[in-house]
């Protein structure tokens, strides 16, 4: 919209009858609720997490370089299981990254409107589907071919969960991407053209560039989608937590061992019950600075072009 | 120096064609996965799948396990789901849409609402079983897991709900206005109404994430073996990818077949509700054009 518009009645509150005024206030609650959800997650995470710190030092929690909280002797070190999110994240990113900005650049520079409009809801497809069901695909499709390749590879790798983890992430790079790329002014590409540019060098030196803001945005984000998921990580890179630099070796990540502990009822006020909110907090801290980042680009990119 | 000339414009020419290919290559490489996905799903899923799978509740033996109870479980949490996050959802996209003052706490919630939908699900399900399980003493029932559900698609929600208001045209309200109409009636007569289709798409959209979620559930209600019909909100419950995850994670190649089904019915519910939502949203399309 191209002229500020002025909500509403001229003066704040004017002609609200008392029961007008009543939902003016619910409707500021209900909005409010948001924020009180993010500190409900947040005292929830703390409170438990705080009892665990009692009887766990944060130092052995950060630096210790073992967790074995089920079985003695009992080390408390969240590193391993760090490592083997970031790990898992890594490789899905190495997959997402080329293949997402591939399809937007494809999308947003060279297909007929015709076929973007095939291509993008199947695309979007892969993003509806349930983490359950990549899960599955990871442990029995992916890894039987994974292990023809490397013989010496144990079912449970952190190789078949990140790259199809990384197919999973593809519609958050290639959709953010390309809506980055569309914005891009067409200006700036006649420009190109004017000056003798060929397709793929606009597509490469103009538009990319001038979205590169929005793009790392949107690999940021799918980053934190990665280090967030839960299920492909729970079903196919297996439960041994282990600091490790050999993805074709059985590693466990954070989320994998929140729901390990998970599917057994756990009694309430056990330090076991306990362990997964602390690993929570610190899953919670990553995925939140991964986000910020991520929110300070897109609104960085939104206000590079409102002026153009 | 014409020589030169030809030597760089084939390659400029090839190097075109080459990151072409490559594009290309990168879009196929996605919808080939999603393709392998399918049929692998469809060729192991296809012998499991009869009217047992779908009326026997979970059992030891592969040929008799069936997904009644999980099937039950996942209606009943995202009915409870869709009904407790929808007014939630709609009151605060209608606060931030049409009342909110720009100010500092409007922009913190708009920033608030970014955060919340990258919060991973399994911290919602941790968030539930610290506060509606164990703080509130829900216990590990239907409602807890649904009031868990509808924390985390609030966020969806509300954009989707803001998208739709959006879209009503400005002249619309200002017409109202200029008749006399209180915003609340301008709300709840102009805008709302031609609001709803696009609101509703967002809420079945949000349901059907809520079905596919596995994560949150498990922290909620763990692995349990259900062979009862859950009838209140109080009861215990399982769902449709918990008995799927169940299912994978057992070594035995039955189970993997069943899983494959399982995965099918769970496809077949989110396709019915995904149709369901572009149904809603072609008639939300044709009235604007009107």
């Amino acid at each position: 919209m191209a002229y500020a518009v002025r909500r509403g009645p001229l003066r704040k509150g004017h002609g609200e009858k008392p029961s007008e005024r009543i939902i003016h206030h619910l409707l500021f609650l209900s909005a409010v609720s948001s924020i009180l959800v993010l500190f409900a997650i947040l005292a929830t995470l703390a409170y438990q997490a705080i009892e665990f710190f009692e009887e766990v030092s944060i130092v052995e929690f950060l630096t210790e370089t073992r967790w074995t909280p089920l079985f003695q002797p009992q080390y408390f070190g969240v590193l391993p299981l760090v490592a083997g999110t970031l790990w898992v994240s890594f490789i899905a990113l190495v997959v997402a990254v080329p293949i997402g900005l591939g399809s937007a650049i494809f999308l947003s520079e060279y297909s007929p409107d015709r076929v973007r409009r095939v291509i993008k809801p199947v695309l979007e497809v892969l993003a509806g589907i349930p983490t359950v069901v990549y899960g599955y695909f990871a442990l029995t499709f992916v890894t039987p071919i994974l292990m023809g390749i490397f013989p010496d590879m144990i079912v449970f790798n952190a190789l078949s969960a990140g790259l199809v983890m990384g197919i999973m992430i593809v519609p958050m790079v290639s959709s953010l991407s390309e809506d980055a790329m569309i914005a891009v002014p067409q200006l700036l590409r006649e420009g190109a053209y004017a000056l003798g540019a060929k397709r793929h060098e606009v597509a490469t030196r103009v538009v990319v560039p001038t979205a590169l803001s929005g793009i790392v945005a949107s690999i940021i984000l799918a980053m934190s989608r990665a280090v967030g998921e839960t299920m492909i990580v729970s079903i196919a890179m297996g439960s041994t937590p282990k600091l490790t630099f050999n993805p074709l070796e059985s590693m466990q990540a954070m989320t994998a061992y929140i729901t390990q502990i998970s599917l057994g009822e756990v009694p309430f006020g056990t330090l076991e019950y306990k362990t997964i909110f602390a690993v929570g907090i610190a899953l919670f801290a990553i995925v939140f600075i991964v986000n910020l980042v991520g929110y300070y680009l897109t609104k960085r990119y939104t206000e590079l072009y409102s002026g153009l | 120096m014409r020589t030169r000339d030809i030597v760089r414009a084939t390659r400029r020419k090839f190097a075109g064609s080459l990151l072409l290919s490559l594009f290309i290559l990168s879009t196929a490489t996605a919808m080939i996965a999603l393709a392998l996905l399918l049929v692998d799903v469809a060729n192991k899923g296809a012998p499991w799948l009869s009217w047992h799978l779908v009326t026997n509740y979970p059992s030891r033996f592969p040929k008799q396990a069936g997904l009644r109870s999980a099937l039950l479980g996942s209606i009943w949490i995202a009915g409870l789901t869709g009904a407790i996050c929808f007014p939630i959802g709609v009151g605060a996209a209608v606060y931030l849409h049409e009342y909110a003052p720009k100010n500092r706490l409007t922009s913190f919630i708009n920033l608030n609402i970014f955060n919340l939908s990258g919060v991973p699900s399994i911290v919602y399900g941790l968030l539930g079983l610290g506060l509606f399980v164990d703080l509130l003493a829900l216990g590990r029932s239907i409602i807890a897991g649904a009031l868990t559900m509808a924390l985390l698609v609030l966020p969806t929600v509300i954009v989707a709900s803001r998208e739709a208001l959006a879209a009503v045209p400005e002249g619309h309200r200002f017409g109202a206005y200029a008749l006399g109409a209180s915003q609340w009636q301008v709300v709840r007569r102009i805008v709302l109404p031609q609001a709803l289709p696009g609101i509703l798409t967002g809420t079945v959209l949000a349901m059907s994430r809520a079905i596919g979620e596995a994560a949150p559930m498990i922290a909620v209600s763990a692995l349990v073996y259900i062979t009862f019909d859950p009838t209140s909100p109080l009861d215990r419950f399982t769902v449709l990818p918990i008995q799927i995850f169940n299912w994978v994670s057992r070594p035995q190649a039955d189970f993997a077949g069943l899983a494959a089904a399982g995965i099918i019915v769970l496809l077949i519910v989110l396709l019915a509700l995904n149709a369901t939502a572009i149904l809603l949203r072609n008639k939300y399309q044709r009235r604007v054009r009107e």
